[in-house]
């Protein structure tokens, strides 16, 4: 097994995706330690953590604003090198999108006309894909304000975990849409202008959802008239950063086999945008307590043991019973170590990342300091990795 | 507490989770346990794609109904399909369909935050309205949306004042709030973050829709081995069997993972009985792939937990 620590101690970027439930909000946590361990200045992006995971990272009550983490906190021995900083970030989509829209606005104005509007509010606030988009957006910032040697960045958990690399053409696209720009026509030339078709379609519209909503998407659309070539550009240059070398994508999976079909799928997505995936991390994987047994041996007294457990009487039915308890939980963590390493190996093989880290289930949730350095030496190496090594 | 009793309850029920406790596994099994009973039923898939196919050995789910197996239906439900549908009720089927060629589908559904979900329960509503089955099961959305979701009709109320899609939100807050039409199933883990997240949306549906709660589903309950105080040497002297020392060793490593396991999760459950007053339901975790047999194991268990539960108090 290779380790992601090559990509913590080289990398700019780090993007990690993957479906919901397979701890990638956890492994961006890890990765960005693994970086400030390295004497690297890392800041990690969470959407969404679960609470004590925040409160370990010192995320209670800030959104949006990159905070740095007390070293005392995630380097209580003073080992790293002295130029490692860990800072951490929760994403805030509606404060980040509200900033994109004031910094190409014409005007406060302009802004205050779109950040007031229903329709806008409903864009940031809720609409699938807003919260992709502005998760690279805020990447994007990191990266444009400098500072940071290295940003991790975690994806939202959507079904489609590819969504954020969608989200800016799809919202670039809808605020585009040639019907909607019909409908600015009237304000300035007359209502005629517009076609009779569009008319009906909206008067049809409106009687479905109210005229209210249809009003606001026409103020929306004429508050927004002259952004979209800024909205354009910003969303291509997002696009040209994830395309660097310096960025890198790792993907996070589970041993489970939908989690690992999940990952399988976004690598050949990724491959098809030009997109390479540099790691793969792979957590819960379950140990393999089997390992070295002769299992013909193993089947053998197992069956003894059925056999006993039927016939025998008194205290050695129970023991019997007992063993068989045993044995029947060994071969199956046996089968199921086999299982994984099974498709673990032909994932690794299709995905073909460079570095594979195996991450074993371990008891307890991964909620402070101590339990993301266990993870980490799976991740990236035991100990404060070495800028020398 | 009877199985067919407790489902005879509502005609309605929906199951939900976040993404990764197996929220599909467990439609599946109670679609199986109800169909034993001779509850007819449909499952109604409403985000177009999870392994509830492949967990009920059939091929992809569609918008029309397919028989998985005597007494289980299924139908996929996406919000595309369901405004469509409504679109083309209204005798605006042309515009419909211009409306998504061109986009602006994607228009609306945003000037009008919840419409997408309120179009999907409206169209549940319907079935349930039209009695198609004993009892509908909505595998709801995944990844923490399922709040959304259910809260999707009250935060319209408040957003359109008018229309049809007004009164649509308000036959589906009667819905979501009626004990006898609807209820929730909630599905988690025994394990500490998924406990924590099951309580907090409890609480949020139970304030925010009024929605009546169901059994929780703990699901991948890892089993109890019961060795504890007994040694693996002393039984297999007690049957006369020699052990290997390596794979005694092996033995007793998996047990102590397992029962470090089944520990931690019942003080998991433990937990939860403490902080939300719902009775508990376990699923055995099961080794391997969840397919046709899995499903009637769990759906066994099902049946026999909620035998175990005590009886309806209020």
């Amino acid at each position: 097994m290779t380790t992601l620590a090559p990509l913590v101690r080289e990398q700019h970027v780090l993007v990690c995706c993957g479906t919901g439930g397979v701890g990638k909000t956890t492994t961006a946590a890890v990765l960005a330690l693994g970086a400030a361990r390295a004497g690297r200045d890392a800041v990690v992006v969470t959407i969404d953590p679960a609470k004590r995971l925040a409160d370990t990272l010192g995320l209670e009550a800030l959104g949006n604003i990159t905070h740095e983490i007390d070293r005392g906190r995630w380097d209580p021995e003073g080992r790293a090198p002295a130029t490692g900083r860990l800072s951490a970030l929760m994403l805030d989509s509606r404060s980040t999108f509200d900033a994109l829209v004031n910094r190409y606005a014409r005007g406060p104005e302009q802004a205050e006309r779109i950040l007031e509007n229903r329709f806008y509010r409903n864009i940031a606030g809720a609409l699938s894909g807003t919260q992709e988009y502005m998760a690279m957006e805020k990447l994007y910032e990191l990266h444009e304000e400098g500072g940071h040697d290295v940003i991790v960045v975690d994806t939202p958990p959507t079904r489609h975990a590819l969504d954020f690399l969608e989200a800016p053409a799809r919202l670039t696209r809808l605020l585009d849409n040639r019907i909607f720009r019909f409908l600015m026509v009237p304000a300035r030339t007359g209502v005629r202008v517009a076609g009779v078709a569009v008319q009906a379609f909206f008067r049809a519209v409106g009687r479905v959802v109210g005229t209210e909503a249809i009003e606001d998407v026409v103020a929306f659309f004429r508050a927004f008239e002259g952004m979209e070539q800024g909205f354009r550009e910003r969303a291509s240059s997002v696009t040209a950063l994830l395309a660097q070398p310096t960025t890198a994508f790792v993907l996070v999976t589970s041993p489970r086999r939908d989690a690992v079909e999940e990952a399988q799928f976004f690598a050949d997505r990724l491959r098809g945008s030009e997109l390479t995936v540099a790691g793969l991390v792979v957590n819960r994987v379950h140990p393999d307590f089997a390992q070295g047994i002769d299992t013909e041996g193993l089947s053998d007294r197992l069956a003894f043991v059925y056999e006993r457990a039927n016939t025998a009487s008194g205290e050695s039915r129970g023991a019997a019973a007992r063993l068989g308890r045993r044995y029947e939980n060994l071969v199956d963590y046996a089968s199921l170590a086999r299982t994984e390493r099974r498709q673990l190996d032909a994932a690794a093989a299709r995905i073909g990342a460079a570095a594979v880290a195996h991450v074993p289930s371990l008891a307890h949730d991964i909620v402070d300091f101590a339990a993301l350095d266990a993870v980490a030496a799976y991740v990236v190496g035991p100990g404060p990795a070495s800028t020398l090594g | 507490v009877r199985l067919d009793q407790l489902l005879a309850a509502s005609r309605v029920l929906i199951v939900a989770g976040k993404g990764g406790v197996g929220k599909t596994t467990v439609t599946a099994a109670i679609a199986v346990a109800a169909a034993h009973t001779g509850t007819s039923v449909l499952i109604v898939e409403v985000e177009g794609k999870s392994g509830l196919a492949s967990t009920l050995g059939v091929e992809a789910l569609g918008y029309d109904e397919i028989d998985v197996r005597p007494g289980v239906r299924a139908r996929t439900l996406t919000p595309d399909q369901a405004l469509l549908e409504y679109l083309e009720d209204r005798g605006l089927r042309r515009i419909s369909r211009r409306l998504v060629r061109s986009g602006a589908l994607d228009v609306v559904a945003t000037a009008v935050p919840g419409m997408k979900d309120i179009l999907v329960l409206g169209k549940v509503k319907q079935l349930e309205r039209a009695q198609v089955a004993d009892l509908i099961i909505i595998d709801a959305p995944a990844a923490g949306h399922a709040v959304t979701f259910l809260t999707s009709a009250r935060g319209l109320l408040d957003a359109v004042r008018v229309g049809p899609v007004r009164t649509q939100a308000q036959d589906v807050m009667e819905l979501l709030s009626d004990p006898t039409r609807c209820q929730v199933m909630l599905v988690t883990l025994p394990e500490e973050t998924p406990v924590n997240e099951v309580v907090d949306t409890a609480f949020a549906l139970e304030d925010r829709v009024g929605v009546s709660l169901g059994p929780v589903v703990l699901n991948a309950f890892p089993r109890d081995l019961a060795v504890v105080g007994h040694e693996t040497s002393d039984d297999a002297r007690a049957i006369g069997l020699t052990i290997p020392d390596q794979e005694r060793r092996a033995l007793d490593a998996a047990s102590a993972f397992q029962h470090e396991r089944s520990a931690l999760a019942r003080e998991q459950a433990d937990r939860l009985s403490a902080r939300l007053p719902l009775p508990q339901i376990r699923l055995p975790y099961l080794f391997g792939e969840i397919g046709g047999p899995e499903v009637e194991q769990l759906a066994a268990t099902l049946t026999s937990e909620v035998e175990a539960m005590p009886g309806t108090s209020s």
